[in-house]
């Protein structure tokens, strides 16, 4: 219990503000006011979302995406995480289903439904719990269009899961194993950091013509509450979002990490004077490079972070690009603040995740280098 | 006794199968469509007041002796046939009395299908192409289980189902393009040899990961139902990919979610060198279809007729009723897996010999015809004479036309270009500019940029 109370207040508050691109940093603590964000047109009625849930709901009826359907574990009564509460009265049983226990059945019927033309959209109940649909994803799902000349595809499936950590998730509730995907060319993996940005990157995945990996950090579900706007609307993938503008250190991250780069960049302007630049990478494939290479060749510093263990993770494959591109524009090794080489631990996850404590100490080793 | 009695419970459903095949006809009157009690509905309201097993998981009456049910494999699911191995009808009320010109198109699509597949093997052997699949001995289930299709069905196979395609009226050039991988090829010269698609024909690309296509053929026959078109899908297998976690997972999801769905196991006794008797312990595969709750048939492979009425009725009631069949047709490969195995290492020439001589499907369906005089000596000269030549022709111009333009590498990744992709594109082609004579450039179409 104290050990919660002790994570959350390192997590910090989590009532997200979404400050406007380019007025610099905004500190996220006690606002008790939320701002749209700036892509919503801000005369468009709003309305406060039930207590924080990143409930997919597609209102009003999307007939631009023909024939759809919802699936996985559970999903029928509203899913484990509430995440599709109301769908099944509302669209009826035919389009929101519970599968067997079974997640290779799940992406793979998914797979096939997308084949026949309908927008299948399959949750996972856990990232943890994805790899036995990883044949599945990678050697069919991402090889369909181009192992078949284009004749087949299956562009409208979209997959979701819950990811990251929670607290005391421990082995099997909290991976990120976005990494294994990146690896994979033919989907897209997405994750988002906020509701505003779970619903447009979500509807951006639903919509594209590629099977993509929708990845929600579950940690977000109860913790974050803004102001969605009730229209659909999409927030464009592979296209990285500049936060907070910064001169001399550039920091990316994605999902939850993206609220401790936040206090990390207040803490470095506040205690070292250091001027942070913000990235939230949004998209990890196909990832972009353009933005975060600009950044740092403003800067001249990176420091990237993630939950995922760090050989191999994500953050290796950014800092290759990056020092290839902009090696001479560095002024400091890149620095990487990860997960440990372990699996994800229950009792030591305090020590475990990448903190703003640790994110801050590379911060002032890549300004003193 | 008891154990027979238990066995005749397990195969009950398998049994009132057969029966209902047998009574197709009647059915057939049937047209409009019924929609399946599912097993939920079947459960009786819990009421705590019986004796009797108030279980959500089961329906089922108690028993108060100890007995393990014994699985039947030495005596099985019977298997159902129409014409002995001389090509005599059995039963005169099962034959599905087609046309001569229905039997005439069967019988020279499976022989024109074994032209075409001596001739390719051959070209592996001279390095003409670099891998082959024959399909030998299978002929039978690939068209008698088209022929029953409509031609709006989608057709997931695993990589032996050629004669399907072939039947469907795929051009031998675009056989031999997908096998040259050449610029003709519509799979764009991106996979090996047998791995064939075609949009049109509603075929499925075939991939190489065995089982994967079962679970997608049961998410594309949901979708097929939901749109309410008749439209059915058939997803064909060996006995070794059944022993995927894949083909349990198709089977399943495909009884539970109802879908129009007919799964087609090629049971031909070998998954490379591993006899069936390694493969699984149990009464081959059809005897696994009740334990997903579905309506399941086993039938001779090698009988054209056979796999023909199994499929036609299957299809007719999947479609009707949105409930999965699976059908097991058993038959022998003849020939090896692949180019790349030689079976003598773990079989004997007379047991191939057996096959290929006494029981073929493509012997078996000219003893039909010829008893009804619509094929002669002379036709099956001049047939062969004709196919052989056609096969040649195709193949010449296939091998005479270059590859695909090296640009093509890059496309269909996505949809849509990455600019990743664009910069690997760009750099590819600055780097066999300038080292051009290092690459076989000459065997592709122009390398436009």
């Amino acid at each position: 219990m104290a050990a919660a109370a002790r994570f959350f207040s390192r997590r910090a508050n989590f009532k997200l503000s979404l400050s406007a691109v380019g007025t610099g940093a905004h500190s996220s603590f006690g606002a008790a006011l939320l701002k749209p964000s700036p892509n919503c047109n801000s005369r468009t009625k709003t309305q406060r979302r039930h207590a924080a849930h990143f409930t997919f709901q597609p209102d009003p009826v999307p007939t631009q995406y023909g024939e759809w359907f919802i699936f996985g574990e559970d999903v029928a009564f509203g899913g484990v995480f509430r995440c599709t509460v109301g769908l099944r009265d509302k669209y009826g049983k035919d389009r929101v289903f519970n599968t067997p226990l079974c997640e290779q059945g799940i992406v793979g019927f998914g797979i096939g439904a997308a084949v026949a033309g309908a927008t299948a959209i399959a949750e996972i109940q856990f990232a943890d719990y994805i790899y036995p649909a990883f044949d599945q994803i990678v050697n069919e799902a991402a090889k369909y269009r181009y192992r078949s000349g284009n004749l087949f595809d299956c562009g409208s499936l979209t997959i979701r899961a819950p990811w990251g950590c929670v607290g005391h998730g421990s082995l099997y509730h909290s991976q990120s194993p976005e990494a294994f995907f990146a690896h994979c060319p033919g989907i897209k993996v997405v994750i988002p950091r906020s509701p505003v940005q779970a619903k447009g990157l979500l509807l951006s995945c639903i919509a594209d013509k590629n099977p993509c990996i929708f990845f929600e950090p579950k940690i977000l579900y109860r913790a974050a509450v803004e102001q969605v706007p009730e229209e659909p609307y999409t927030i464009p993938l592979s296209q990285a979002e500049i936060l907070q503008e910064g001169s001399d250190v550039t920091l990316v991250t994605w999902g939850t990490q993206i609220h401790v780069m936040k206090e990390v960049a207040a803490m470095a302007q506040e205690k070292l004077g250091v001027s942070c630049e913000v990235i939230d990478l949004q998209t990890i494939l196909p990832w972009d490079t353009e933005t975060i290479c600009k950044s740092v060749v403003k800067t001249g510093r990176l420091l990237i972070s993630h939950e995922a263990p760090i050989t191999g993770g994500f953050a290796a494959e950014i800092s290759s690009t990056v020092q290839e591109e902009c090696f001479l524009n560095l002024e400091a090794p890149i620095s990487r603040v990860c997960g440990y080489d372990t699996p994800f631990p229950h009792i030591f996850e305090p020590f475990y995740i990448p903190d703003k404590w640790k994110c801050f100490e590379a911060i002032k080793k890549m300004i003193n280098y | 006794m008891a154990a027979v009695s238990s066995m005749r419970k397990m195969y009950g459903l398998c049994f009132h199968a057969v029966r209902q095949t047998a009574g197709r006809k009647a059915s057939r009157l049937l047209q409009h469509r019924a929609f399946r009690v599912t097993a939920v509905h079947q459960q009786q309201p819990f009421d705590s007041s019986l004796e009797k097993p108030q279980f959500p998981g089961a329906s089922a009456e108690f028993v108060d002796h100890l007995e393990f049910i014994q699985p039947n494999v030495i005596s099985g699911i019977p298997i159902y046939r129409v014409m002995d191995r001389q090509g005599k009808i059995v039963n005169p009320s099962e034959d599905p009395q087609l046309s001569k010109e229905t039997v005439l198109n069967f019988y020279q699509n499976m022989t024109l299908l074994n032209t075409m597949d001596r001739i390719l093997y051959e070209s592996q052997r001279q390095g003409r192409i670099s891998f082959y699949m024959t399909n030998y001995g299978e002929e039978g289930t690939h068209v008698g289980s088209a022929a029953a299709l409509d031609p709006n069905d989608l057709v997931f196979g695993q990589y032996r189902e050629a004669g399907v395609l072939m039947y469907r009226g795929f051009p031998l050039d675009l056989f031999m393009a997908q096998c040259y991988a050449n610029a003709d090829d519509l799979g764009k010269g991106r996979q090996m040899p047998v791995h064939y698609g075609s949009r049109d024909l509603n075929f499925v690309t075939i991939s190489s990961p065995l089982a994967t296509q079962l679970p997608q053929a049961a998410g594309a026959a949901y979708a097929m139902k939901r749109e309410n078109l008749n439209r059915a899908v058939i997803c064909y297998f060996g006995e070794g990919a059944a022993s995927e976690g894949d083909a349990h997972a198709g089977l399943n999801f495909s009884a539970t979610l109802e879908c129009p769905l007919i799964f087609f196991c090629r049971n031909n006794g070998y998954a490379i060198s591993t006899p069936t008797s390694e493969q699984y312990r149990g009464d081959g595969i059809a005897a696994r279809g009740p334990g997903y709750g579905m309506l399941s048939i086993r039938v001779d492979g090698n009988d054209v007729f056979a796999v023909y009425n199994a499929t036609k009725e299957a299809r007719r009631r999947a479609v009707a009723e949105n409930q999965p069949f699976l059908i097991e047709a058993m038959t022998y490969r003849i020939g090896h897996h692949s180019t790349s195995d030689d079976s003598s290492a773990y079989r004997s020439v007379d047991e191939v010999n057996y096959w290929d001589k006494q029981d073929h499907p493509i012997s078996r369906l000219r003893h039909y015809m010829t008893a009804r005089g619509w094929w002669s000596e002379d036709d099956e000269r001049s047939w062969r004479k004709q196919s052989r030549k056609t096969v040649m022709e195709a193949f010449e111009r296939a091998e005479k036309r270059l590859k695909p333009n090296p640009e093509l590498l890059f496309t269909d990744v996505y949809q849509e270009m990455t600019p990743n992709l664009d910069k690997q594109r760009e750099s590819l082609w600055r780097h066999v500019q300038q080292y051009k004579e290092h690459y076989p450039l000459d065997l592709y179409d122009k390398y436009q940029h």
